[in-house]
């Protein structure tokens, strides 16, 4: 994947860093200042030397102790702000209350407003934007099953094995989205559309990294993994019936409509088997449940508002 | 110790799991096979995917869910 484009010093000088290998005193002297997209896209690019080849980027980066330094400080900033939205709720239970407690904390939805009345444009803009998670579905969450004990082990194991297509390389979920990103005429490279992705989107996937490389936070992973598994079925059915509205290819389709069904399995998989078994091998962990859960709600509704704002002021111009 | 692993995992107001490979009827009496390794079967019925559960539970009236 090419370096995205800078926005702003802390990535203009950590970019250059990477590029030579050097230097990366520069970027810690320009965390101070950094601005929101700047930080949170200096954060991702980090995260992703874990993931996959930059281009001129030395691999062995990885695991260089100064870079560790600046991505440890980001995502120290970043897990303050989301524990400052975060209060925990008060006497419920993660395991029997979970769904009613979704339910009510639903916010805004993006896939209502493509069931009924978003443009071909507008899907195409959120496939793009969505392509830097989707492309990578369930990455982020495959950090954590070293760091479980084996009731929650076997359990994440049991609904990955599903995300990742059950041994058939056709049926795994991101080569699924790769397929109707090309089918409807989209590059699927990884990061292609980096530039294009807003401020909360980034911190969204910069969110489920930091869950996903930290064991103290295996918690908020997991309860993350519940939240974000709770709310697909049902809005999977309406981006199938927006994108049939809008004649987008069956290979598109086909994706939103395995989440339809994959995902009423895996959020009772997540609550009942993954977060139950974690919570009998660690009963202290209850409270960073509910704090991944919160964070997967709080992320999706601020992407939600601000991707909707924008194509409202779009379409009143 | 031996672990609990049922075959069927009850998911109070929601749908049946059933792990593996099964024929599960339609309420026409059609067969459907499973397809993945863990599968939800719909109990409130009012599922669009029948036999198998596509979250509409959530939205039904909580008298209506199954218990």
């Amino acid at each position: 994947m090419d370096l995205p484009t800078p926005r702003g010093p802390l990535t203009e000088t950590l970019f250059s860093s990477l590029r030579s290998g050097d230097d990366f005193f520069a970027v810690l002297t320009t965390l101070v200042d950094a601005q929101p997209d700047d930080a949170a896209l200096a954060l991702w690019t980090l995260h992703q030397l874990h993931y996959r080849d930059l281009t001129a980027v030395p691999d062995d980066l990885e695991w260089d102790p100064q870079l560790l330094r600046v991505r440890a400080r980001l995502e120290r900033d970043l897990e303050q702000r989301l524990r400052s939205r975060f209060s925990a709720p008060a006497g419920l239970s993660f395991v029997a209350d979970f769904f009613d407690w979704v339910a009510e904390h639903d916010g805004a939805s993006i896939a209502a407003h493509v069931h009924r009345d978003a443009t071909r444009e507008q899907v195409l803009e959120l496939t793009r934007m969505r392509s830097i998670y989707h492309l990578m579905e369930s990455d982020p969450t495959a950090w954590v099953v070293p760091r479980l004990g084996v009731r929650a082990k076997a359990g994440l194991m049991e609904l990955l094995f599903d995300e990742y297509g059950a041994g058939d390389p056709n049926r795994l979920h991101h080569r699924l989205y790769a397929r109707g990103m090309e089918a409807s005429g989209l590059d699927a490279s990884y990061g292609a559309y980096i530039d294009e992705v807003p401020l909360e989107i980034l911190e969204q996937n910069n969110a489920q990294s930091v869950f996903g490389l930290h064991r103290r936070l295996r918690g908020a992973a997991l309860g993350h993994l519940a939240a974000f598994e709770a709310t697909s079925s049902l809005p999977s059915s309406r981006m199938v019936q927006g994108l049939e509205r809008l004649g987008f290819p069956q290979e598109f389709v086909d994706y939103y409509a395995e989440h339809v069904e994959a995902d009423a399995v895996h959020e009772q998989l997540a609550v009942h088997v993954i977060c139950g078994g974690l919570l009998a091998e660690d009963p202290q962990l209850e409270a960073d449940l509910w704090f991944g859960a919160f964070t997967a709600l709080d992320l999706e509704d601020r992407v939600a508002r601000s991707v909707l704002a924008r194509w409202r002021d779009e379409e009143a111009a | 110790m031996t672990y609990e692993h049922p075959e069927a995992i009850v998911c109070p107001g929601g749908p049946l799991l059933i792990r593996g490979n099964h024929a599960v009827e339609d309420p026409d009496g059609v067969p459907h096979g499973t397809t993945r390794p863990v599968s939800a079967v719909c109990r409130c019925l009012k599922s669009g995917s029948l036999p198998w559960c596509d979250g509409t539970h959530k939205v039904l009236p909580k008298e209506q869910r199954p218990s």
